[in-house]
């Protein structure tokens, strides 16, 4: 286990690694100079000159990549150019946003998918397994965004059951420690602030969980289908064990294994989702922050956003992998 | 004389699947079984042995599977028994060994939690208790070893240790029946001998009944105490296992044998096969359902409902005992 852990992350490390002479070709590719590529429209003479000494432009290209390389393992990703603030720290304050609607919106699609895709198997054929099963089609062929422009409209500004947009009532004066409005408000007492912020989440999360709880049903159906066909299931009703044991530990443990797999797939949709549900309900964070980015060509914060998704995608990966050989032990010794 | 521990009485098992045709695939199958006796029931593929065991364990699918006749276990009827009940004594007085030990164990769960669960479910045993009556268990099926085997996973042994493990599991209630449905099929040849042995071996040591479904007359010839030939999803003879060797009655059974290859054959000689397929039968209400597979049969075996009775001859032969039954118009070695 330990040994798997170690090699991905060396494996994490040539990706990274990898990606960033890509990055750092990606901005010298760019048409014309590459100082005035990064200043776009906005390029003035001083402005080049200023650029081109900053990024050592006028150095050889080793060395470039050399500094280059030098800033990332420092951290210093660069700054924006639209609002010249530091990449990574704007990075920071914008992910708690994301990282709760993302967590909110996978657990919405594991509590609700993982049961209503068992139940649909088990039924099979009956009428919860096709609303199931047509729902779930539903699920993935409708955009995010007509999904979240959709629930906006009829769930908050017509009937009026759920905020509009933002995470939090700008009127509660809440206090802040982690940037998870929901756990701040829990942490610190202040109970309506966390129910406030919840409240804001309901919509996005359902609009941004709503493809991967549609995944989830359809691979929980179609695994636990498969698991009950197989002989061991048949030897465990042979040894009269309870229901409850067969169905918890004998299929449902077994049909985990696919949907533990689609889970780290689905982190990084979940991340290019959650630039349209923010952009939706107003919520301030990476995605956001990335669709001004890619609005404006801001080079900077793209090379930055696309080097930490590669993190975060491949961390979450990783986190699979480990869960993975928890659960199956065949994984684990080979 | 007391009731049999297991009475299987016209047993029918009819699968029926939205437009298409039913299929009966045991068509009437009576047998019984003594306690501590070893009952075989024999055939070839689709003759119905192991749907018959499944139906006697209630594990068929509920769904589009119709189960009549009646199988009483020590006096009730486990066909006529709440699910539940049934499934209290599923695993504790009836246990079941299957075919294939390599699908038949739960390959995420450790072997010990797999034989601990079913002391769970049916005993008052503790924690340490149960780990200790599963050391046991792996002990007596013969697994080296097994403190180190118990936190082991499926994967890890191979197919004789685990069909072994799944012996363990079946025995691990002390059961007063065991169905083994082809244990040894899937196993290599030279491990299926030492796995039948132990399981006969531990049946006999504990006085357990068993239904050993087979079809490998070799395996019948060194284990069972009584016989039942299925044919065609029904029983064509019953006998004890020296009478069903020494005199087959039923043609069938007789071609079985004679199929058996012998060492002691002249060299080239070719082997017997019993000619046909078993898809060509007649329907057993239009007559014997080997009739077009069997080289004696005439118009006299056109008539339905032909009987499991002793033959002529052997009432003559001894006719206090009339123990060897065969569904059979013309029986083999008859002497009129």
């Amino acid at each position: 286990m330990l040994t798997l852990i170690v090699r991905r992350l060396g494996l994490l490390v040539l990706v990274l690694f990898g990606l960033s002479l890509l990055l750092f070709a990606w901005v010298r590719a760019l048409p014309g100079d590459p100082a005035r590529a990064l200043l776009g429209e906005k390029a003035t003479p001083a402005g080049i000159a200023e650029i081109t000494a900053r990024y050592g432009f006028d150095r050889p290209v080793w060395q470039q990549y050399l500094t280059y390389l030098g800033r990332l393992l420092r951290g210093d990703f660069g700054a924006s150019i639209n609002t010249g603030e530091p990449v990574l720290s704007t990075f920071a304050q914008r992910f708690p946003a994301t990282i709760e609607l993302a967590v909110a919106a996978l657990l919405l699609a594991v509590v609700v998918g993982v049961p209503l895709g068992y139940l649909a198997a088990r039924r099979r054929g009956g009428l919860l397994d096709n609303l199931a099963v047509g729902g779930s089609l539903l699920g993935v062929v409708v955009p995010v965004f007509f999904l979240a422009v959709l629930l906006k409209y009829v769930l908050s500004i017509w009937l009026g059951w759920f905020p509009t947009s933002g995470r939090q009532d700008a009127r509660i004066d809440a206090t802040h420690i982690t940037g998870f409005y929901v756990l701040d408000g829990l942490l610190t007492r202040e109970w309506d602030a966390s129910w406030d912020a919840l409240k804001h989440l309901v919509l996005p999360a359902l609009a941004l969980g709503s493809i991967p709880l549609a995944i989830i049903v359809r691979i929980t159906r179609a695994s636990v289908l498969e698991v009950l066909s197989e002989d061991h299931v048949r030897t465990a009703r042979a040894k009269g064990l309870a229901r409850g044991v067969i169905s918890r530990r004998h299929i449902l443990r077994n049909a985990l294994l696919p949907v533990s797999t689609t889970l780290g797939l689905q982190a990084g949709a979940l991340l290019s989702g959650a630039v349209l549900t923010e952009t939706v309900f107003s919520i301030n964070g990476i995605g956001s922050y990335l669709f001004d980015a890619v609005n404006q060509l801001d080079y900077p914060v793209l090379q930055g956003f696309i080097l930490f998704i590669a993190l975060v995608y491949a961390l979450v990966n990783l986190v699979v992998d480990v869960s993975y050989g928890v659960i199956d032990p065949r994984v684990r010794v080979s | 004389m007391s009731p049999s521990l297991l009475e299987v009485e016209d047993l029918r098992v009819t699968f029926s699947r939205r437009g298409q045709p039913s299929t009966t695939a045991v068509d009437g199958v009576s047998f019984s079984v003594d306690a501590g006796e070893v009952v075989g029931l024999v055939g070839e593929s689709g003759c119905g042995k192991s749907v018959t065991s499944l139906a006697v364990m209630g594990l068929l699918p509920s769904r589009g599977t119709t189960v009549t006749g009646s199988v009483r276990f020590d006096g009730t009827d486990l066909l006529t028994m709440a699910p539940g009940q049934l499934a209290s004594r599923r695993g504790k007085d009836l246990a079941m060994v299957f075919q294939d030990p390599m699908t038949s164990l739960n390959p995420v769960l450790t072997l010990g939690r797999q034989l601990t669960e079913v002391l769970r479910a049916h005993t008052d045993l503790d924690r340490a208790a149960r780990k200790a009556e599963a050391l046991d268990l792996l002990g007596r099926v013969g697994i080296p070893d097994p403190r180190r085997r118990l936190g082991e996973y499926p994967h890890q042994l191979s197919g004789g240790m685990r069909q072994r493990v799944l012996i363990a599991i079946a025995l691990a209630c002390s059961p007063r029946l065991i169905i083994a449905d082809e244990p040894t099929t899937a196993l290599d040849v030279t491990i299926q001998a030492q796995v039948l042995d132990l399981l006969t071996t531990l049946v006999r040591e504990s006085g357990t009944a068993m239904v050993l479904i087979t079809h490998d007359l070799g395996v019948v010839a060194g284990t069972c105490d009584r016989v039942n030939v299925l044919y065609a999803g029904r029983v064509v003879e019953s006998a004890s296992r020296h009478d069903l060797f020494a005199r087959p009655r039923h043609r069938y059974t007789s071609g079985l044998l004679a199929a058996v290859p012998r060492v002691d054959a002249p060299e080239g000689s070719p082997l017997q096969p019993v000619p046909g397929s078993v898809r060509d039968r007649l329907e057993w209400d239009a007559g014997c359902a080997f009739l077009p597979r069997c080289g004696r049969g005439d118009d006299a075996c056109r008539t339905g409902g032909i009987p499991l009775a002793p033959t002529a001859t052997d009432l003559a032969l001894s006719p206090g005992n009339p123990d060897h039954e065969a569904r059979c118009v013309h029986p083999a070695g008859a002497t009129t």
